[in-house]
């Protein structure tokens, strides 16, 4: 585990106790998840018990404790997304990549998760993709949605 | 000093007490489950709750952590609030029949009968082993994870806390769990084994920690075992 990128995370936000949330958003950012030996070394050094560390990087859905693939892609289950068919698109993606929500295609290159709400109920059903919303979206229109991550690959 | 009613009775309770406290020192009975006197409030098991306000404007709120305030009414059993306690009482025992503690609860308070399916987990998540670790064990080696449905009592990462001194607090405390651990041999386990403030498989695991999930210990013996054996000792308890 490389100690000096987490020292230098911890530095930036100045070893404040109350920023814990902040600085594992920032370890997330690092390493794509969060490690084990990285919230150990983070406990110790903010001096507070891992158990609360570990609390909270386990209550919020946006922090993971396992390894995530290059790409997140988030399916909208809420309700509007879901009377407009998300679960279609959801089974559409799910058969694309070969992987059910929260787990990792083999390559590591995407991350399947469902979401409850993203309060853009307008664009139902709504898939977000490391960011990007594509809204309105349809079965076939996943196709072309992989794509353009499979190809920006770093293969470049 | 603030002048609260309580039950009828008029009485001047001590600035920041709460309004169980002002019950406890005037003997008006009121049943808890996730409160202890050594450890912080909680408000977790709701079984404390008391009617406040008058007329229409009443509500619900948790007794140990609610502080008294000038001029408040309090009735702690009105009919809203035993018709409440009965209704956690019942959803408890659901939740976690084998429990002697919630067991004796329903007894005292009348419920007959449980309406819900029995789920048959050993937490109801009151959060006292948590406290008790933290504050009076200064150990902090458990906590809740997750949150929601999945919340759990567990240690960092499901491994053995290094925390942890296995004093045998939160399983000393625990409404819940006294069958949790009584180590490998259930069958020779006697009564009262759940007031062993040691777990009685340390004889045999050095390395034993009941918060694991599932516990090394039980598991590791279990699968040793022949099946026939955990069906009876799981019959027995049923």
């Amino acid at each position: 585990m490389e100690t000096e990128k987490i020292e230098k995370i911890l530095e930036e936000n100045g070893y404040d106790r109350a920023g814990l949330i902040p600085i594992l958003q920032d370890v997330q950012t690092e390493f794509n998840y969060l490690p084990q030996e990285a919230l150990s070394y983070v406990a110790e050094k903010l001096e507070i018990p891992l158990i609360d560390v570990y609390c909270v990087a386990s209550f919020f859905k946006s922090f993971s404790l396992k390894p995530r693939g290059e790409h997140l892609v988030t399916v909208c289950l809420g309700t509007a997304c879901h009377v407009k068919r998300a679960s279609s698109v959801l089974d559409e993606i799910e058969k694309r990549l070969g992987i059910r929500p929260g787990e990792n295609t083999e390559d590591m290159q995407f991350t399947l998760e469902t979401v409850n709400c993203l309060g853009a109920c307008a664009l139902a059903p709504i898939v977000v993709v490391d960011g990007d919303y594509y809204g309105q979206t349809t079965t076939k229109k996943i196709d072309s949605i992989l794509k353009t991550y499979k190809r920006g690959d770093k293969k470049e | 000093m603030p002048k609260v009613t309580i039950n009828g009775l008029e009485f001047e309770a001590e600035k920041g007490s709460t309004l169980l406290e002002v019950a406890d020192f005037l003997g008006i009975e009121i049943p808890t489950l996730c409160y202890h006197e050594g450890l912080s409030p909680y408000g977790a098991c709701r079984l404390c709750v008391v009617e406040i306000g008058v007329g229409e404007n009443t509500r619900l709120v948790t007794s140990c952590t609610y502080p008294v305030q000038e001029g408040l009414n309090i009735r702690t059993h009105s009919e809203r609030v035993v018709r409440t306690r009965k209704m956690l009482i019942e959803l408890l025992l659901a939740t976690c029949p084998s429990s002697k503690v919630i067991q004796d609860l329903a007894s005292k308070f009348g419920v007959t009968q449980v309406r819900f399916k029995q789920e048959h987990n050993d937490c109801i998540l009151c959060g006292l082993c948590v406290r008790m670790c933290a504050e009076q064990m200064d150990g902090k080696a458990i906590g809740l994870v997750g949150r929601g449905d999945d919340l759990k009592i567990t240690t960092p990462f499901d491994i053995k806390s290094e925390q942890c001194r296995l004093c045998g607090g939160c399983m000393y405390i625990c409404p819940a769990c006294q069958l949790r651990c009584q180590g490998p041999d259930v069958e020779e386990a006697v009564c009262n084994a759940c007031l062993n403030l040691e777990p009685p498989c340390l004889e045999s695991w050095d390395d034993a920690m009941c918060y694991m999930d599932p516990c090394v210990a039980c598991e590791v013996e279990y699968s040793r075992k022949p099946k026939v054996k955990k069906e009876k000792t799981s019959k027995e308890q049923s």
